[in-house]
């Protein structure tokens, strides 16, 4: 699709020579119930420190999105139901996150519910999401977290070697080697990792944090603390092979039971990321959820890149030459 | 084309997540390029025998090169850990090859500029301030042979991201920046050298000015929607006054700057404050594109729909 050569096996693929299968994050966000057990379970488990505990006036989603300091985040849609019958893939009347033009960086600043828009429509086949059917709203909820990309810009990116590949497949910050240049952060596609902020000398202060898959408990055999958590089976961890095609049944028991807007994201390896570790169930386009709707690894370029500033600096040294031509006066 | 008036996004949060660089990165950006142009036009300054020039260049790429490492060793999370640079080299971070690039040349133009400063001084030096003005000569040379990598490779820095406006951008950037840092390095010369001695500058400073807006131009086209961040807020101001100096530094230059010692001056200085412009412009441009998921998702959204 993008012609970008696929890695089926990035732990071998990185020098891991005795690998085991690589693993994964299948979360099925038509099961999620928002309960948040896994942003819990993540901060108890890695010894998170809080970040922030305003209310954000938009849902009920307070804690806003992934960061240094939130390595689970439980996205919470509440969306006017469409009319049953409606094409499945065609706009939703969105009111509630759809912007202007003029839609700046106010979070919640075009959060105006219109619920007339589709009072009255009744229950449809959408509603295995949450919602009720008296409020015409419907509830999309799903956990997102690091994506663990095939081919990651962040890994790629990092000057210290600092992040790397697990024989998981999987892509870990090691704490003790970051020094912070935080080139990681506008380098990953998903807005996944972060600096973290605080007191100098507290806990990783100043060094980029993000999931680890909880390579610590993977290395035990035991499964991540998210996923161990989860009450719903919304998140399921294991084999990314096994996880694929799981994910593929769900989605078509889905359709057949007429939900035909769930799709998945970030399971073909064929994609902009060459496919992620962490991939979701969806039952709305990503951008709804604060996903990117095509994510490329931004390294996909940079052979292009080099090449134009070799070009550029041939420009510069043959100008600085002609600039000494007969330059004595 | 049109953009589309609305998209879809989750409470208009942002996607990605803007670069926790402060000014320290805008500002090595000048630095390095300033450097990376003053060291060839000390080169050129050694070889045809042009010795103000060359103090000044020579100078200058010290300088540029000793402030701009402290701003960006100044910008890590953990500066403690700046080393920890080198334990690695890879290719695929153009801020590995950059820092390399940066440690190799540093010391070189280091010394070439340290030999210039010895000589300013009213005594000499025994031994080491000869040594230091045997070793000027080749340290200044080599320098000079890294500069077209230092000035072009902070492009690809910044293009290296998910960062809308500045990956848009990535078949321009590193012209725009060698364009700029050529501008930069041939207003310092102005600044600082008698007239007779400043043709090259005074060159060096037009076409670096010429390339930075003809490429800028042409970057614009590239960024599609995201080249919008280049004309509305802090971004706006600073691209427009980048603009501003620089066509007035280029003109004044080519006008009177052979001819006045304070019109040249001026427009030198004119020229290195619109290449500090140009750098901070641009980088706001790419914070502001990060921070509004629009540029993120209707690209992305638009490249969906086409395939
Ligand atoms: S989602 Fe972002 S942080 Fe996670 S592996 Fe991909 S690029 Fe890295």
């Amino acid at each position: 699709m993008h012609g970008w050569s696929t890695a089926a096996d990035p732990a071998r693929d990185t020098g891991w020579s005795e690998a085991p299968a690589r693993k994964g994050f299948f979360t099925d966000g038509s099961v999620c119930i928002g309960c948040k057990a896994c942003e819990v379970a993540c901060k108890e488990w890695n010894g998170i420190p809080e970040d922030g505990l305003q209310m954000l006036g938009m849902s009920y989603d307070n804690t806003g999105g992934l960061g240094a300091s939130t390595w689970r985040h439980v996205a919470f849609i509440e969306q006017p139901r469409r009319p049953v019958g409606a094409g499945s893939l065609t706009p939703l009347p969105l009111v509630a996150a759809t912007h202007g033009q003029e839609a700046g960086g106010d979070p919640g600043s075009g959060f105006k519910p219109d619920y007339s828009a589709s009072a009255g429509a009744s229950s449809g086949p959408q509603d295995t999401a949450a919602g009720s059917a008296e409020t015409g709203i419907r509830w999309l909820m799903s956990s997102d977290v690091c994506k663990h990309c095939t081919h990651a810009a962040c890994l790629d990116v990092c000057p210290t070697g600092a992040l790397m590949r697990t024989e998981f497949g999987t892509v870990v910050v090691q704490d003790d080697v970051c020094n912070g240049c935080g080139y990681c952060i506008p380098a990953c596609p998903f807005g996944v990792i972060d600096r973290r902020e605080g007191p100098a000398g507290a806990r990783n202060v100043g060094i980029a944090q993000k999931c680890t898959l909880c390579y610590d408990r993977l290395r035990d055999g035991m499964s991540p603390a998210c996923a161990q958590a989860c009450p719903t089976q919304s998140i399921q961890y294991g084999d990314l092979d096994e996880l694929r095609a799981r994910a593929n049944h769900r989605v078509e028991e889905l359709h057949a039971a007429g939900v035909a807007d769930a799709r998945l994201y970030g399971a073909d390896p064929d994609d902009g990321i060459g496919g992620a570790g962490a991939f979701f169930l969806l039952l709305d386009e990503p951008e709804v959820y604060g996903l990117p709707p095509d994510p490329v690894v931004t390294t996909r370029d940079l052979p292009a890149m080099w090449r134009t500033a070799a070009i550029a600096g041939a420009t510069l040294l043959a100008g600085a030459a002609a600039a000494f031509v007969k330059a004595r006066s | 084309m049109v953009p589309p008036a609305t998209f879809t996004s989750y409470y208009g949060r942002p996607i990605v997540k803007a670069a926790p660089w402060q000014s320290d990165i805008p500002a090595y950006l000048f630095l390095g390029g300033l450097a990376a142009g003053s060291s060839l036009l000390a080169a050129g300054a050694d070889l045809m025998n042009l010795p103000e020039l060359r103090r000044v260049a020579r100078i200058g790429a010290l300088f540029g090169a000793a402030a701009g490492s402290a701003a960006l060793i100044h910008d890590l999370g953990r500066p403690a850990r700046f080393l920890n640079m080198m334990r690695t080299a890879k290719p695929t971070s153009p801020m590995s090859v950059g820092t390399w690039i940066l440690t190799t040349f540093g010391p070189l133009a280091g010394m070439a500029g340290a030999a210039e400063v010895a000589a300013l001084l009213p005594f000499r030096i025994p031994i080491a301030g000869r040594l230091l003005d045997a070793a000027a000569r080749p340290a200044g040379l080599l320098a000079a042979a890294l500069a077209p990598g230092l000035a072009s490779y902070t492009g690809v820095l910044l293009a290296d991201t998910a960062t809308p406006a500045w990956h848009a951008a990535h078949r321009e950037l590193p012209l725009v920046f060698v364009g700029s840092a050529a501008a930069a390095a041939g207003g310092l010369g102005m600044v600082g050298a008698r007239l007779s001695e400043t043709t090259p500058a005074r060159r060096m400073a037009v076409g670096g000015a010429v390339l930075a807006f003809t490429m800028e131009l042409q970057m614009e086209r590239s960024m599609g929607l995201s080249a919008e961040t280049l004309h509305s807020g802090k971004a706006g101001r600073l691209f427009n006054a980048s603009r501003g100096l620089s066509i007035a530094g280029a003109v004044g230059t080519v006008a009177l700057g052979g001819r006045n010692r304070i019109a040249a001056a001026m427009s030198g200085a004119a020229l290195l404050a619109g290449s500090v412009c140009t750098r901070f412009a641009i980088f706001e441009a790419g914070q502001a594109s990060a921070r509004d998921p629009r540029y993120t998702v209707i690209p992305q959204r638009e490249r969906v729909t086409r395939s």
